[in-house]
């Protein structure tokens, strides 16, 4: 289980840092194997904040972050990095364009699989390939802007996946992608949670946390201003917040006039 | 009618040739007219905005004609366009934080902009407006940074409407918003159109949902083409075009409970536009197709205002 408890993170803003802005102000959720917990707020709600913060980009202020009861800043990076990884969310800025997509691979090779042979390494590739629905000759030996978004996107969790990990951090993932393929990135999660993978998935669209999350944070100026079952957060709102968000999604079947 | 654009053609010119990004778009806005472009990413959308009001270096008009009341924009020609720009074709730009000059106070830009117009300035219907918009009137003695960006955005709006434009195009103008100011700005537009500042608009946005709370027809485009055009209720009920329908229903909404119920997205990419093979563009992806589709469908209007580019639908 990865467990936030009292998490805070402050900025030193301005010339010199002579000002602070509390971007978390103790945040505290957790989440379990096979779950997917949706972080959703508006943007300069903290969101991405936690998400860095949990992939160890940044330090907390205070408060801490522990998985099954071990705090992670206790854990050495190449380990803590073989049970959460990251994926984010720009595709394309993701990759080097100079270089071909699957060169991703060949860097986490360098630092974790040095002993592993080539045809094994082969076959471990296309099982994670294959998790993720994509053919190796559709996507390997070829450069970054051959290959669509949702594509490289899934190239990513792909590369997360090689690593047996047991949290992925989804900032975003699918708010570049199209209608039509942003779908099947957000049934590949689902997949992903049935395999035992806890994913926290940070988005600002409250409909796509509503599709595929079990359970609900909700984010206003760095406070967790709710936090429960997906389906209590979007039926049974306590927060005055979260029924005025609730309120502003535009909705495909009813409008807004009609709402009110 | 507002503005009539009549077998459109708009080419992209790069090294491997020319990107039909938009090929042969015809249709109609009437009076008071809002029209929702939506569309995935390579649709054409953005190049109609754009080709209604200022074509850019890369972009050639191939062909097609646009009529704006009863008039026909010279849109092949960027210095024989100036004089309707501003005026009778008006644009709010998508990224209207960084759409006001930095350097000047927004009261002094706002004149400048008109002189180079040869108008002058009305102070009490800009008044009008700000108040409107909720702007407290200081705005104008102000430097845009000093400015929240939802304060910018709504300037913006102001200044793009000040002339009373027929044709107003909006390109992408919620997508960097959260969803609060989003609503804000639609019931704004929506406010502007009521009130007669913009006779019509053209707006365009990814978000179907969107569209639909604010547009009165929502107009589909897949790969450069017309799929679909149809008043909102209907696209989004009833659409009757299988990429519409395919679309509609990959979208997962809020207040509908999915536990375990998987949604499907389309499979496969748009094609290529650089040099497209003939017939329906969506046929390798589309679950309907048949011999047919290798030639090209023309849009038929199916019923009253419904139009559809598709041979099974006709």
């Amino acid at each position: 289980m990865l467990k936030l408890d009292g998490v805070t993170k402050v900025y030193r803003i301005g010339a010199f840092g002579g000002q602070t802005m509390t971007a978390v102000d103790e945040a505290g959720f957790e989440i379990k194997p096979g779950e997917v917990v949706s972080l959703i707020g508006e943007s300069g709600s903290g969101k991405s904040t936690i998400g860095k913060m949990v992939l160890r980009l940044l330090t907390p202020t205070a408060g801490t972050i522990s998985i099954d009861g071990r705090d992670i800043r206790q854990m050495g990076k190449r380990d803590y990095y073989r049970k959460v990884q990251g994926v984010f969310q720009d595709p394309f800025s993701s990759y080097n364009p100079v270089f071909k997509a699957d060169r991703v691979f060949g860097m986490l090779r360098e630092v974790y699989f040095r002993g592993v042979p080539d045809k094994e390494w082969t076959s471990k590739i296309e099982s994670a390939l294959d998790a993720v629905r994509l053919s190796p000759e559709a996507v390997l030996n070829k450069f970054p802007h051959q290959l669509s978004g949702g594509q490289l996107q899934r190239l990513l969790i792909a590369r997360a996946l090689l690593l047996d990990i047991e949290y992925l951090v989804a900032d975003e993932i699918i708010s570049m992608l199209d209608a039509s393929t942003r779908i099947d990135v957000l049934n590949l999660l689902a997949d992903l949670k049935l395999r035992g993978l806890g994913v926290l998935f940070i988005t600002h669209d409250l409909a796509l946390g509503n599709y595929i999350s079990e359970r609900t944070v909700v984010l206003h100026k760095g406070r967790i201003v709710e936090y429960g079952a997906t389906d209590a957060v979007f039926e049974q709102p306590e927060h005055a917040y979260t029924r005025k968000l609730l309120a502003s999604v535009p909705q495909l079947h009813t409008k807004w006039e009609d709402a009110s | 009618m507002t503005l009539e654009v009549d077998d459109l053609r708009v080419y992209y010119r790069t090294l491997k040739g020319d990107v039909q990004a938009l090929d042969g778009v015809s249709f109609g806005v009437k009076d008071g007219e809002i029209l929702g472009l939506a569309g995935e990413s390579g649709c054409g959308k953005t190049t109609l905005g754009k080709a209604l009001i200022r074509l850019d270096g890369r972009m050639k008009h191939v062909g097609g004609s646009v009529t704006l009341d009863d008039q026909v924009l010279p849109i092949g020609d960027d210095v024989k366009m100036n004089p309707y720009r501003f005026k009778q074709v008006s644009l709010i730009p998508q990224y209207s934080m960084s759409a006001m000059n930095p350097t000047r106070k927004i009261g002094r830009m706002v004149r400048e902009l008109l002189d180079s117009r040869k108008v002058k300035l009305d102070l009490d219907e800009l008044h009008n407006r700000l108040d409107l918009v909720e702007l407290p009137r200081e705005v104008l003695g102000k430097y845009p940074i000093e400015l929240s960006g939802g304060m910018k955005q709504r300037m913006v709006m102001v200044i793009s409407t000040l002339l009373n434009p027929s044709l107003l195009i909006a390109d992408e103008i919620t997508s960097a918003l959260d969803v609060s100011t989003q609503k804000a700005v639609v019931t704004t537009l929506k406010g502007f159109r009521d009130r007669g500042f913009v006779k019509s608009m053209l707006f365009i946005t990814h978000d179907i949902s969107l569209t639909n709370q604010l547009a009165d027809t929502i107009m589909v485009m897949y790969a450069g083409k017309l799929a679909e055009k149809a008043p909102a209720g209907v696209v989004v009920n009833a659409p009757k075009h299988p990429y519409t329908q395919l679309l509609i229903s990959s979208l997962p909404e809020v207040g509908v409970r999915y536990a375990d119920k998987r949604l499907t997205g389309i499979p496969g990419n748009p094609p290529s536009l650089l040099n497209p093979v003939p017939g329906c563009r969506f046929r390798d992806r589309c679950p309907l197709a048949f011999d047919k589709c290798a030639e090209e469908p023309p849009p038929v209007e199916v019923e009253k205002d419904h139009v559809v580019a598709c041979w099974k639908a006709a």
